[in-house]
């Protein structure tokens, strides 16, 4: 990228955080936290993802066969099914259907965004009405969805009174919600009864009995799909599910994932053509029971790319998404910019990634990935448990090869890594960040003071895209390693020790945080842990962040080498950096044998759930300093929190008599080298704002601050006044 | 009184939907103080209850329909614990009436209720195998937050009442 496209990226994302932020921001944390709350009040959440998550692996793995099923039901009920290739083969269908139709009534439907239907048709002079109201404000605007759910949530309700105002001119102008609705009731119930074919999307399609199952709260859909004679349902061949009763735990599942609902106001299950009489608003002195109308029923199933995803081992999983919206509602960097810059021609939020891949091509997700930071607050949030930040790596690797020239051979020979040349060199640079910092511990504290220099952050700004507003982190010229030698390794001897443990040294704790890894060592020795740190390779968590997957995966098979026999020699793996623990118990699954990742999973523990884990068995907590009711605020790490691990923190601490606040936002906006970059500094510091607003408060401002996470800890620097330190440091019992 | 008809009247109650519980003798009665006219409604398809001494209008025109402030329909079941009505997508015009109408009225009989959504879907299953096999599971009024805040009454209707027939 260049300097030049960065500044460009840098300003939309300005322009959409000055326009839209404030309305997307307010509307997706509320669907966040009723999402939240909704799952807490649902004992059968975990159970029932097990259980979709098992019907769409079985439905996709089927999908050849159900296609078969679906079109024997829907035809044997008196309707046709017509399999899409793409988007024009769809569209050329559905125009065919509509023939000489003068009206058609929408409801809300991605999948006909995706097909750019209504344009198709408008061409064919049809014209197309959106009745669900956030559609209808779109069409009015001629804007597109910021969101799969709520697809007008960047607009604010002065913004739509206005637009509304201008464009229907009514005779008293309108202003409040009550008025807005009214008028779009009205508007679109005349659309509704004039149009001469209703067209739904499907979020779920059942198989066996031809039944389309639409999810909704307006019942503008159940009206499109019952008022004009003719249905056309639109559906990605994904939508299939086998049997009626599959269908059940997505009922229950959906609406709490999507907009913290129990369920939607409506599930309406049509097995059409449906036997309700025909409406005839034209003829209004004929009873329902004389209506004579026929009904007529056509289910479009678009393949548009997903048949290759179904084929594509990372893809695949895209598949099983019922687009509920949560993966974009549990992300800080969606919360605030929104779909218009986290998405790609149609879809937007983290599983937008596969979506834009598979059916648009690796451009249009090209243009956002790399807003998905892999913090990975969404996995637990899936109720289909796709592995969202996993998918936005591949698609991230698949850019940078296809990045590739032939002359970038010229580069691969020079870099320690093992990518093609024609990765960018930003990403190269923060992907090969464990080898910068060793060089960057030896030249210490030079490297420090050029690295600080104005021209020298000019150039960084100009040729890797590092934001120069931005401080740099400082390399220590004794690393832990060294230190920990220098001291004669640890004071407890293995001989006298209740346990042994490897303090796994990452990259930042060696050469930057040097300070909270020998705090981490006193205390695991103050709790009679007998403590080595080796040389064991890095992570291979900052080449998987920048897409570099072959680079990562030559790391996990470097750490496992390393561990591997100290492991068996019954050594407990404890890190501090919580990324790191998260690709060993993650990624690792998917670059070692399952056997060495479960292993060394087994065996690794956060300091703080090891400490935590200590003190239950027996360990001395009075060999640990006293808080005596000090007051902290803190700050856990995203990927901390999705592997659960935040709690143990919270309780050593107040275990050793602190009182703890948490913060409550998703992610601190700084997500590893994320806030470094010049295209997204102003977005990090935005998410960031809304953790520094939380600790400047009246109930935060005097306290403490810690945090487990390197870039959090750097992110927090920027954003306080006051210093941050990891909670392990609080426990040292040489401070 | 069974423990399914109080979840089920105080999961409505957490909608805003108000229960009448009633019995043969008392329907008529209960039906039209729930109800505001104009009314339009579909045979309940009862023994024991019916429409025929109500202020509802059977049958209705499509221009009844379109003016009716309220829509009578019987409903297949109940669901105890999310308060949600099926209403069948039937050849009388279920879906239409419980529809259009700015209220709707639902007509229940108490052995109809299920206590949870696993109940509801094995009922559900018998209803399709039957051949009737289109329902739409309606819970409370119609809403929408897409004008800037939440507003009860979009397409479908702003109020919903349900009339229970004990046992």
């Amino acid at each position: 990228m260049s300097a030049e496209t960065r500044r460009e990226k840098a300003e939309q994302i300005r322009h959409l955080l000055d326009t839209e932020g404030e309305n997307v921001r307010e509307n997706a944390s509320h669907f966040n936290e009723n999402r939240y709350d909704a799952i807490d009040e649902f004992d059968e959440y975990e159970e029932l993802r097990t259980t979709v998550r098992e019907i769409k692996e079985d439905a996709i793995e089927r999908l050849p066969e159900l296609v078969d099923t679906v079109t024997e039901s829907v035809e044997a009920n008196g309707g046709h099914v017509y399999l899409a290739e793409d988007a024009t083969d769809a569209n050329q269908y559905i125009e065919n259907v509509a023939g000489d139709a003068e009206t058609l009534v929408k409801s809300k439907s991605m999948t006909t965004e995706e097909i750019d239907v209504n344009d198709h048709l408008e061409t064919a002079g049809v014209d197309v009405y959106e009745t669900d109201l956030g559609e209808f404000v779109l069409q009015v605007a001629d804007e597109t969805p910021s969101h799969i759910v709520g697809p007008s949530i960047h607009k604010s309700r002065e913004g739509i009174a206005e637009l509304f105002n201008e464009q229907f001119d009514p005779e008293e102008p309108l202003e409040t919600p009550e008025e807005l609705t009214e008028f779009a009731r009205d508007y679109l119930g005349e659309r509704i009864r004039d149009a001469d074919v209703g067209m739904t999307g499907a979020n779920f399609v059942v198989a066996d009995s031809g039944t389309i199952t639409l999810v909704t709260n307006e019942g503008n859909a159940r009206k499109s799909a019952v008022t004009p004679d003719t249905h056309v349902a639109v559906a990605g061949v994904e939508k299939l599910i086998p049997t009626l009763s599959d269908l059940q735990p997505f009922v229950e599942l959906i609406a709490r994932s999507a907009t913290g609902q129990p369920i939607t106001q409506y599930v309406t299950m049509l097995s059409p053509p449906v036997e309700t009489p025909t409406l005839e608003f034209d003829e209004p002195e004929t009873p329902l029971s004389e209506s004579d109308g026929d009904r007529e029923f056509h289910l479009v199933l678009l393949d548009n790319g997903r048949t290759a995803m179904r084929e594509d081992d990372q893809l695949r999983e895209t598949l099983y998404c019922i687009r509920c919206g949560a993966c974009a509602n549990s992300c800080a960097n969606f919360q605030h910019v929104g779909g218009h810059a986290f998405g790609g021609e149609t879809y937007s939020g983290g599983i937008a990634t596969g979506w834009e891949a598979g059916v648009h091509g690796q451009e249009s997700a090209a243009e956002f990935n790399d807003l998905c930071t892999g913090c990975s607050r969404c996995v637990n949030n899936c109720p289909v448990k796709i592995d969202i930040p996993w998918i936005n790596e591949v698609v991230r690797d698949r850019i940078n090869h296809d990045e590739t020239t032939e002359f970038d051979f010229l580069v691969e020979g020079l870099t320690p890594d093992e990518e093609p040349g024609g990765v960018d060199l930003q990403k190269r640079f923060f992907g090969n960040y464990a080898d910068l910092a060793e060089v960057g511990s030896a030249t210490a504290p030079l490297s420090n003071w050029i690295a600080g220099t104005a021209p020298a952050r000019a150039l960084m700004e100009r040729v890797l895209g590092i934001d120069r507003r931005r401080s740099l982190p400082q390399f220590e010229r004794e690393t832990l390693r060294k230190w920990f030698d220098s001291r004669g390794g640890s004071r407890v001897s293995p001989a006298d020790a209740d346990r042994e443990a490897v303090l796994y040294p990452d990259a930042y704790t060696n050469h930057i945080e040097v300070e909270r890894g020998k705090a981490a060592v006193r205390v695991l020795e103050a709790l009679g842990v007998a403590v080595e740190v080796p040389d064991v390779a890095s992570s291979g968590r900052a080449p998987l962040s920048q897409g570099m997957l072959a680079t990562a995966e030559r790391h996990a098979h470097e750490v496992y080498a390393d561990l591997a026999e100290r492991i068996d020699a019954g050594r407990d793996i404890v890190v501090i950096e919580p990324s790191d623990l998260a690709i060993f118990a993650g990624e690792y699954e998917k670059f070692l044998p399952d056997r060495s990742a479960e292993r060394l999973d087994d065996s690794s523990y956060e300091i703080m759930e090891y400490v935590y884990g200590l003190l239950e068995n027996g360990g001395d907590g009075e060999s640990l300093p006293a808080g005596d009711g000090e007051r902290v605020a803190y700050h856990s790490h995203c990927q901390q929190r999705t592997l659960g691990l935040e709690a143990h923190t919270v309780a050593v601490l107040e275990d050793r008599g602190y009182d703890v606040l948490t913060s409550e936002t998703e992610c601190c906006g700084m997500a590893g080298s994320f806030g470094y970059k010049r295209e997204y500094y102003e977005l990090s510091m935005d998410v960031g704002s809304e953790l520094e607003t939380q600790f400047q408060d009246e109930e935060a401002r005097d306290r403490t601050v810690v945090a487990s996470g390197t870039s959090c800890l750097e992110q927090l620097d920027s954003l306080l006044e006051r210093p941050s330190r990891h909670p392990v440091q609080l426990l040292d019992p040489d401070q | 009184m069974s423990d399914v008809l109080t979840t089920f009247e105080s999961s409505l109650d957490g909608l805003d939907v108000a229960t009448t519980r009633t019995d043969g003798d008392g329907f008529t009665g209960a039906l039209d103080d729930a109800i505001r006219e104009p009314a339009v409604g579909v045979p309940l398809g009862l023994d024991d209850v019916s429409l025929a001494d109500t202020a509802v209008t059977v049958d209705p025109t499509a221009a009844a329909l379109e003016s009716a402030r309220t829509g009578v329909t019987p409903v297949g079941a109940g669901i105890a614990t999310y308060g949600s009505l099926a209403v069948a997508a039937d050849a009388a015009g279920s879906e239409p009436v419980s529809l259009y109408p700015e209220r709707h009225v639902a007509v229940l009989r108490e052995e109809e209720l299920h206590a949870d959504m696993d109940e509801a879907f094995a009922w559900l299953g018998e209803e399709f195998a039957a051949g009737r096999d289109s329902y739409v599971f309606a819970t409370g009024a119609s809403a929408t937050a897409d004008m800037g805040e939440m507003v009860e009454g979009v397409h479908g209707p702003a109020e919903v009442h349900v009339v229970v027939l004990e046992r």
